[in-house]
């Protein structure tokens, strides 16, 4: 590789393809939404394949009744034979006759029921009139034709800001879905700087929704909620940029920016951070001995790339080769972008083939990329990272900054330690 | 419309997806929106294959709608015949791209591809995978085979096993080494390991023999009509399925040469002393119905279970399991509604339950034992070892993997003697399962998914007994007595009795005479 040019990533000339994209669709983020929104249900109105995608993403049939569902499209529904409007009706007066517990249902639009047009906005209104007050029922589309993986996540969020309720409080609002775990360590941190109250969307309950207006102010967490940010703003809410909370430096410097909002005494931020900095970095330190001065790839799979490749080129040594993703939203990333080394192919969207040629060609150290190419490009001596697993485990902020490395030195650690070549011979 | 959580099969197109990806040399190019590539992942990952499956999807987005998707679809036929030079294309559509209705059959047909097209008209909205994989079978039999010349020698062909089938890969080498002792020789097997190149041979075999009805019975019966080749009726899983498939093959074959039984352990297993303690087990079973009513054979007539219930959710061969279950003498249960098959077997309260991944998270959360015997897979059904369900070794392996779940012979014995030992308290579980309690005994069997989450919030479904029971202290602590693997079905029978007496509390006496009442 030719000396890096200084500077960031911002001005990249970025390599757009239109090809096959090997990249779940926006109901995979059921999978976590359903888990972090303890009241809610989500109601797929779909397909057999609907119901299929979210079984195998979800590693296969774990819950015994989740709180997601597809209602199934059938002939008749779709002939016309059936008003599809009373269909469903019947299917969720069903379906909350048997989960009292249910205080929030969401109709989640798919490929299937865009297509036929089948309006769930319409439907959300009228079953929100029939259930209220116990449960609201809202619609967003997480469908394949529109959405790609954690753009449902986005979907669903943006789907709730038009009703969240009005505030004129100066509130901080942290928007992402993140394990309460981590959530929890981000609001000590905050309120540790005297920050408080801070409200989270979305909330683990109905109940506690936060509300908005001309005197919120915001920090997403997580880099795919374009939507969501444009229906904040419409609100009134204003956003404060800052890099992504993933790694020390991540962290350190979101947490800098939300702090420098709120006025928050430079020595009470250090004397807050100091400790669990000096954690990270020493974890991060420990993991970075096997990431530094290795190649890496990513295939585009949740938006978390830039970030990603930002903490694993500035704080683990690595380098990137190519970073790609499904969608490159400069003003939601400019302050990764402008952080992370140049790199030699920024892409956006996929060709999945021409990719593969890429990565062969190059024969990175480690790949990022869905499982649906992991064990393949195993088989062909790469080693891989499976990148469903980056939206799975607790990686935000700083006491995970080891743990995120550690997802990357892991593949490699374990590449060293099995005898070279034979898993290679065993795969043909 | 019909709410499901959990399904048993897939959709149609993933059987096209099995069959193509068990062949070489064929490609499938599917129209499809972007996110249906998640299908890639069940064979990359829970069978885990070295190749991505071959199969080019045309990812068409919303805003491709209004516009040409019927383009797309022509690029991605082109781009996957230049890239991967396949004998053949497989054409479809999703669920999806049926409702744009852009015909891909007729748009390959036009591109004047320079290999056979073979168009699939799977509807997504009525059918299922396993329809999927018989129907795209069929078409690509009927599109490549042609009668022909039979072999000298006599020869058969093998029609079934896929890609993500249960077990296929060492049934097939199983009944491919038994045919061979028998001197038959094996024209082809498909569609795993067959090239379009090969299935245009198919006719040279002088008989077919068909491993799972699921997957090639219509493309059998085909190739009866077409090619006069009879095909055989029995599924050779169990001892005696085996030997009546060995002489079933021996009479289309006219050849007197049987197989060597001496690796067959299975009789002596179930025979020998240690396996007393199955007698009369009651067990339940659900999965495809072809695999269920040959288990249900072998629980009864190999292993000295009893039968208590049995179901399928493939209607397609509903007919044969009700006939099964008559037999039987219980009620067939045929849905593909897992909640269905949860309330029966809590209602049923089996020992052993022998069903699907489906079943065995059933069982975790009833705590009731479970062996798998049937699709839909999992990663641990894709063990590395030579694992087959059919012939010889496949009885030996059923019976392991049956016992298995359950506490051992000896051992369960030993915990009737010693109850409340401090060693052998029921608290400890099957010895040979490690590292847990009995409580996780719901948690044991088999590895976990790729992303465990353990989230179980629904209570369990009671059985319908009288809530208004009271146990007395004394009969409660009786109860726990009992050893765990039996406690459930003490305590309900126990209370159906005293419903059933119309009495409102559960005394010691309640207890044994309910216990004398149920005694077998």
């Amino acid at each position: 590789m030719t000396a890096l040019p200084a500077g960031g990533c911002r001005d990249l000339p970025v390599l757009r393809e239109r090809g096959q994209r090997e990249v779940f669709c926006g109901l995979t983020g059921l999978i976590w939404l359903h888990r972090k929104m303890q009241d809610a249900f989500f109601l797929v109105v779909g397909s057999r394949t609907c119901a299929h995608l979210l079984q195998s993403a979800a590693g296969v049939m774990i819950f015994a009744e989740p709180r997601f569902g597809t209602a199934i499209l059938e002939e008749k529904d779709l002939a016309g034979l059936a008003d599809a409007q009373t269909e469903l009706d019947r299917e969720v007066d069903r379906l909350l006759a048997r989960r009292p517990d249910i205080r929030q249902l969401f109709l989640v639009g798919s490929c299937p029921s865009e297509v036929i047009k089948l309006d769930l906005a319409k439907a959300a209104e009228r079953q929100s009139a029939r259930h209220a007050p116990h449960v609201r029922v809202l619609n967003f589309s997480g469908s394949g034709i529109e959405t790609t993986f954690t753009q449902g996540e986005d979907a669903c969020l943006a789907a709730m800001v038009p009703v969240l309720p009005k505030t004129q409080a100066r509130e901080l609002l942290l928007v992402g879905a993140l394990p309460d775990v981590v959530e929890d360590q981000a609001l000590a941190l905050l309120a540790a700087m005297g920050i408080t109250p801070v409200r989270v969307l979305p909330a683990r309950r109905s109940g506690e929704m936060p509300a908005v207006g001309a005197h919120t102010v915001f920090a997403l967490t997580q880099p795919f909620l374009a939507d969501t940010r444009e229906a904040l703003l419409r609100r009134g809410a204003r956003q404060i940029t800052a890099p992504f909370p993933f790694g020390e430096e991540g962290t350190t410097l979101w947490l800098r920016a939300v702090a420098d909002e709120f006025g928050v005494p430079s020595d009470l931020f250090d004397s807050v951070t100091a400790a669990p900095r000096a954690r990270a970095r020493k974890a991060v330190a420990a993991q970075a001995e096997t990431l530094r001065d290795r190649t890496l790839f990513f295939f585009p799979d949740s938006q978390l790339e830039v970030p990603l490749a930002r903490f694993l080129a500035r704080e683990c040594g690595m380098r990137p080769l190519e970073v790609g993703t499904p969608y490159l939203h400069r003003d939601i990333l400019g302050p990764d972008l402008d952080l992370l080394p140049p790199v030699p192919v920024l892409s956006e969207g996929q060709d999945v083939d021409r990719q593969l040629d890429r990565a062969r060609a190059q024969r990175p150290d480690l790949t990022v990329c869905g499982l649906g190419l992991a064990n393949p490009l195993e088989a062909e001596g790469l080693a891989t990272k499976w990148a469903i697993e980056l939206v799975f485990t607790p990686v935000h902020f700083y006491e995970q900054a080891g743990d995120l490395a550690g997802l990357f030195a892991r593949p490699l650690r374990r590449r060293a330690l099995l005898s070279p070549g034979a898993a290679l011979e065993a795969a043909e | 419309m019909k709410l499901t959580v959990w399904t048993y099969e897939g959709p149609p197109h993933v059987g096209a997806m099995r069959v193509a990806t068990a062949m070489q040399g064929l490609h499938y190019v599917l129209h499809a929106p972007q996110g249906d590539t998640y299908a890639d992942l069940l064979f990359t990952m829970i069978e885990r294959r070295s190749k991505r499956p071959p199969v080019s999807y045309t990812t068409f987005q919303a805003r491709d709608l209004g516009g040409d998707t019927a383009n797309l679809f022509r690029t991605a036929a082109q781009d996957a015949c230049d890239r991967f030079r396949p004998e053949a294309i497989i054409v479809g559509a999703s669920c999806t791209a049926e409702l744009i209705q852009d015909n891909p059959g007729g748009l390959a047909e036009a591109l004047g591809l320079p290999v056979p097209v073979i168009a699939l008209d799977l509807p997504s909205y009525q059918r299922r995978e396993n329809f999927g994989a018989d129907e795209t079978f069929l078409q690509i039999v009927r599109h490549l085979a042609r009668p022909m010349a039979r072999t000298a020698r006599v020869s058969c062909n093998i029609l079934g096993p896929t890609a993500l089938g249960f077990r296929h890969r060492d049934d097939l080498a199983e009944i491919t080494a038994l045919l061979e002792e028998m001197g038959i020789e094996v024209n082809l097997a498909a569609p795993m390991g067959a090239r379009p190149g090969d299935i245009a041979r198919m006719g040279a075999a002088h008989f077919n023999v068909l491993l799972y009805p699921e997957t090639a019975e219509s493309a059998a019966r085909h190739c009866e009509t077409a090619f006069g080749q009879p095909y055989t009726r029995t599924v050779p899983i169990g001892v005696a399925a085996t030997r009546a498939f060995i002489a079933e093959v021996a009479a289309l074959a006219g050849t007197a040469r049987h197989p060597d039984e001496a690796r067959l352990r299975q009789p002596w297993w179930a025979a020998s002393v240690d396996s007393t303690y199955l007698t009369g087990k009651r067990v339940f079973l659900f999965g495809d119905a072809t695999h269920v009513i040959a288990a249900a054979r072998i629980a009864r007539d190999e292993i000295g279970f009893e039968v208590c219930g049995m179901g399928c959710y493939n209607r397609e061969q509903a007919r044969a399991l009700r006939a099964a279950a008559k037999q039987f003498g219980v009620e067939p249960l045929i849905t593909d509604d897992y909640l269905e098959v949860e309330a029966a077997i809590a209602a049923l309260q089996p020992e052993l339950i022998l069903g699907t991944q489906m079943e065995r998270h059933i069982g975790k959360r009833l705590g009731i034992p479970c062996a798998v015997i049937s699709a839909p897979v999992h990663v641990q059904d894709f063990p590395a070892r030579h694992s087959p369900q059919m012939g010889f070794e496949g009885a030996n392996v059923i019976f392991d993997t049956w016992v298995h779940p359950l506490v051992m012979g000896l051992e369960e014995h030993l915990l009737h003697m010693f109850r409340d030992d401090f060693e052998f308290h029921d608290a400890a579980g099957p010895s040979h399962h490690g590292g847990h309690a009995p409580r996780s005994l719901s948690d044991a069997p088999g590895a976990l998914p790729p992303h465990p989450q353990d989230t179980s919030e629904r209570k369990m479904p009671e059985a319908p007994a009288a809530d208004s029971i009271v146990w007395l202290s004394d009969a409660e602590r009786e109860l726990k007595k009992i050893p765990f693997f039996v406690r459930g079905k003490a305590r309900r029978n126990t209370e159906n009795f005293a419903a059933g007496k119309g009495l409102n509390e559960i005394s010691i006496d309640t207890l044994y005479e309910a216990k004398a009442h149920y005694a077998r």
